[in-house]
């Protein structure tokens, strides 16, 4: 045996190499931890900012969000609320915490969400003329193997798709993973969501046809990504829906939100 | 140490004893990060810098660790080193740590970075420790930069995100393939790769375990 292999020289070394490590790792995390901050928010903007149709490669992204006014709303009354800071509210967490969620049953939880959060956050986005340009709403929902997190936009009239886009996924990666693909979320701009107060939009299999009565309603779906469609279909159309930001798009409109 | 010795430790693991395609080890990661080009090169620095840096501190307290807690005095300064990478690139390429996600942190559960720790760096003083654990980093990289590219020019058409094929789905030619986007086409690919350098240093085939028995069925039949 060693002069190593004492208990006393085992419990020192152990102690040791603990507190040394342990001063390495909170140092680093500590001293970081800033610009991992900045990191994450810019990363939120660059996404709301991409599902928009907005991101110019060429300008800053804090340039671009300049223009974004960041908003809490209530989903159950849909109107504005400071019950939450716009800047550090987290509804994803929020769903998952049952005081500040509410459970949705089998037939109104279309997009396999589970809980939804009461607090939402919504991106306005002003025109030249300081009115309303383009909203911006979080959307989430599973598709095959994964929830899809992502954003839609609504331009001014609150009826007609700017566009969609996710910024994470688990889909199959050249057959649900197409929801990336840019050819296919630039069928979304100019798509329209209600017809008569109710959700109308959807994704069918194949290529709408240009004489389609409701072309107008219609999204080509992915092809070989049946399922990742249907949980598309099934996401746009919860929040959008009742339980989702229709009552706040409803104000919005009437201008009492 | 004489300089060519260290040119030896650093070189050797990158094709004579590469540890992917000699040893079979740390599979894991080969199959999961290698679908770009650019992930690629991240995950490789971050794995060369942990085993070369916990290479060296190992050694450097080598003579002080008891035997009987020295995997767990090692994993502590492996997990330490590969935290703190995960932290400096949550920082810096944040954008890369987010498609690398798990798997930085499962850098120490690589069986290259203890087996170099239990193997060399345990019996070898610091500096040689830290080349060799340079050299295994390099010998992994470059298994996974060989992967990746495949995996990327044949799977979505692109080097480094610069499009090589113009795909079908976007008005090219070039469909692409679905399957070296999965984790299959890697093993295939690392098979390929471990051939290809066996039949160039015939040292390295392995003598079969066993024989196959000729067959006897017939003649006991007759």
């Amino acid at each position: 045996m060693s002069k190593n292999d004492g208990i006393g020289k085992t419990l020192l070394v152990a102690f040791a190499i603990c507190i040394v490590c342990s001063v390495v790792v909170s140092t680093a995390a500590v001293v970081l931890k800033p610009a991992q901050e900045a990191n994450k928010t810019l990363d939120r903007k660059r996404n709301i900012l991409a599902a928009a149709g907005m991101l110019e490669p060429g300008r800053s992204v804090e340039e671009q969000f300049a223009q974004v006014q960041t908003r809490v709303i209530d989903l159950k009354t849909g109107e504005f609320t400071d019950q939450r800071n716009p800047e550090n509210y987290e509804p994803v967490k929020a769903a998952k915490d049952p005081s500040q969620s509410i459970d949705l049953s089998q037939e109104e939880d279309i997009a396999g969400i589970g809980r939804r959060e009461n607090y939402a956050l919504v991106y306005l986005v002003e025109g030249s003329g300081g009115d309303l340009d383009k909203v911006i709403l979080p959307v989430r929902g599973y598709g095959l193997w994964s929830t899809l997190y992502g954003f839609i936009a609504l331009e001014s009239d609150l009826n007609t798709i700017a566009g969609l886009g996710f910024y994470e996924h688990g889909e199959t990666p050249g057959l649900g993973g197409e929801v990336d693909n840019p050819r296919w979320k630039a069928l979304w701009p100019g798509k329209q969501v209600y017809r008569d107060g109710e959700v109308e939009i959807e994704l069918i299999k194949g290529s709408v046809e240009p004489d389609n009565p409701r072309a107008e309603w219609r999204v080509d779906g992915l092809s070989g990504a049946t399922l990742t469609s249907r949980g598309v279909t099934h996401l746009v159309q919860f929040w959008l829906g009742e339980q989702g930001y229709q009552p706040f798009l409803n104000n919005l409109k009437s201008g009492e939100a | 140490m004489a300089k060519s010795e260290l040119m030896d430790t650093l070189s050797t693991p990158i094709f004579r004893n590469n540890p992917i395609a000699l040893q079979i080890l740390g599979i894991c990661s080969a199959l999961a990060v290698t679908t770009s080009l650019q992930v690629t090169v991240v995950m490789c620095i971050a794995l060369t810098s942990v085993t070369a840096l916990s290479n060296f501190f190992i050694s450097l307290i080598r003579s002080q660790i008891p035997s009987s807690i020295r995997i767990i005095v090692q994993m502590t300064i492996i997990a330490s080193l590969v935290i703190v990478v995960d932290q400096v690139l949550k920082a810096v390429a944040y954008e890369i740590s987010k498609q690398l996600s798990v798997f930085v942190g499962l850098i120490i559960t690589n069986c290259i970075v203890m087996g170099r720790a239990e193997a060399f760096a345990m019996k070898n003083p610091p500096l040689p420790s830290f080349v060799d654990g340079i050299g295994n980093g390099l010998g992994y990289s470059v298994v996974l930069l060989v992967v990746a590219f495949f995996r990327e020019l044949f799977g979505s058409g692109k080097l480094f995100g610069f499009e090589i094929l113009p795909l079908a789905n976007e008005g090219g030619w070039y469909s692409p393939n679905g399957l070296m986007l999965l984790a299959p086409s890697a093993f295939f690919l690392i098979g390929l790769f471990i051939w290809a350098l066996r039949s160039w240093d015939k040292q390295q085939v392995e003598e079969p375990d066993f024989k196959m028995a000729p067959h006897t069925a017939a003649e006991e039949g007759a």
